[in-house]
């Protein structure tokens, strides 16, 4: 009896859901929005990857509000792991010597390729979030490969923190320069070179930053705590 | 090219069925892990690689990371 009642309610929401889903023109713009940032995001932005200029340029206070998520999950994690009883130090079994070299060879690559992706966020595919969780993958390996290794607390603490910081503190200046908040107030310079784009590249080194140390201090506070 | 999606999306759903049905914890982790990384690939294919990078490296890597370190605390096997 409850299993077909179960199976006449899955068919019911399934029809419901599809006949929706046919009324929908797949493929067609629905808004007019996004054809302007096509055509105008490079001039008016300066940043040649459309994705970056709408992440940090039209939608900048949305990417807040994104990296203030992380931060808080983060410190709920810290403050539920650290409030249980610290164990013993248990002894650590070390990784053999093959994964060692490898993780110890891979880490310093891992970490240019990281910070390769989000300072060229706004010329290239990628950017800060990216970036970072290149890099907090790169402190992962370090966790597996060289065990009695630890990243500081105090540096990730104060990479995550400086990261907002700059954040919060640009999109003031755009407050006071222009007249609201994350207003693009450098100058835009040659689209497709490094040094372009104004706020977004600085912008995205703090992202970067902040959500690679982020992401790095979640799994070192789950380690330390199994 | 179609023929490649295709196949990318079968993989998809053996991997999401074969996450669902393991009984070791840690099997079902790394096939959940695949299929992120096969939808990465997916994404790159929808010309979206800004989206293909975020996946790679969180759905395949860190999110595995975080539930194999989880199962340490609990138990391997479910019954």
């Amino acid at each position: 009896m409850r299993r077909t009642v179960t199976i006449l309610l899955l068919i019911i929401v399934a029809l419901g859901i599809s006949l929706s889903l046919i009324e929908i023109p797949f493929g067609m713009p629905k808004t007019a929005i996004g054809r302007h940032y096509i055509d105008e995001g490079i001039e008016e932005t300066g940043a040649t990857n459309i994705v970056t200029s709408v992440v940090i340029n039209y939608r900048g206070f949305d990417t807040l509000g994104e990296v203030t998520v992380l931060f808080i999950a983060a410190i709920g994690l810290g403050a539920v792991l650290t409030t249980s009883v610290k164990g013993e130090t248990r002894k650590i079994q070390p990784a053999s010597l093959v994964l060692y070299t490898g993780c110890r060879l891979l880490f310093p690559l891992i970490l240019i390729f990281g910070s390769f992706i989000f300072l060229h966020g706004h010329l290239t595919p990628g950017g800060g979030f990216q970036g970072g969780a290149i890099i907090a993958s790169g402190f992962l390996l370090i966790y597996l490969g060289c065990r009695e290794r630890r990243i500081s607390r105090a540096a990730s603490n104060l990479a995550e923190s400086l990261g907002g910081l700059i954040f919060v503190i640009i999109g003031l200046l755009g407050l006071v320069f222009g007249g609201y908040f994350l207003l693009n107030f450098l100058p835009k310079g040659t689209a497709n070179t490094l040094f372009s784009a104004g706020i977004i590249p600085i912008i995205y080194i703090a992202i970067g930053f902040k959500v690679g140390s982020e992401l790095a201090s979640i799994i070192d506070n789950l380690i330390e705590e199994s | 090219m179609i023929f490649v999606v295709s196949f990318l999306v079968v993989l998809m759903l053996v991997g999401a069925v074969a996450a669902s049905i393991f009984r070791d914890l840690i099997s079902a982790v790394i096939a959940a892990a695949f299929v992120s990384l096969i939808a990465s690939i997916l994404f790159y294919f929808l010309q979206a690689p800004d989206v293909a990078m975020a996946e790679a490296a969180i759905g395949a890597a860190l999110t595995a990371a975080i539930f194999i370190i989880a199962t340490r605390r609990t138990e391997r096997f479910e019954e």
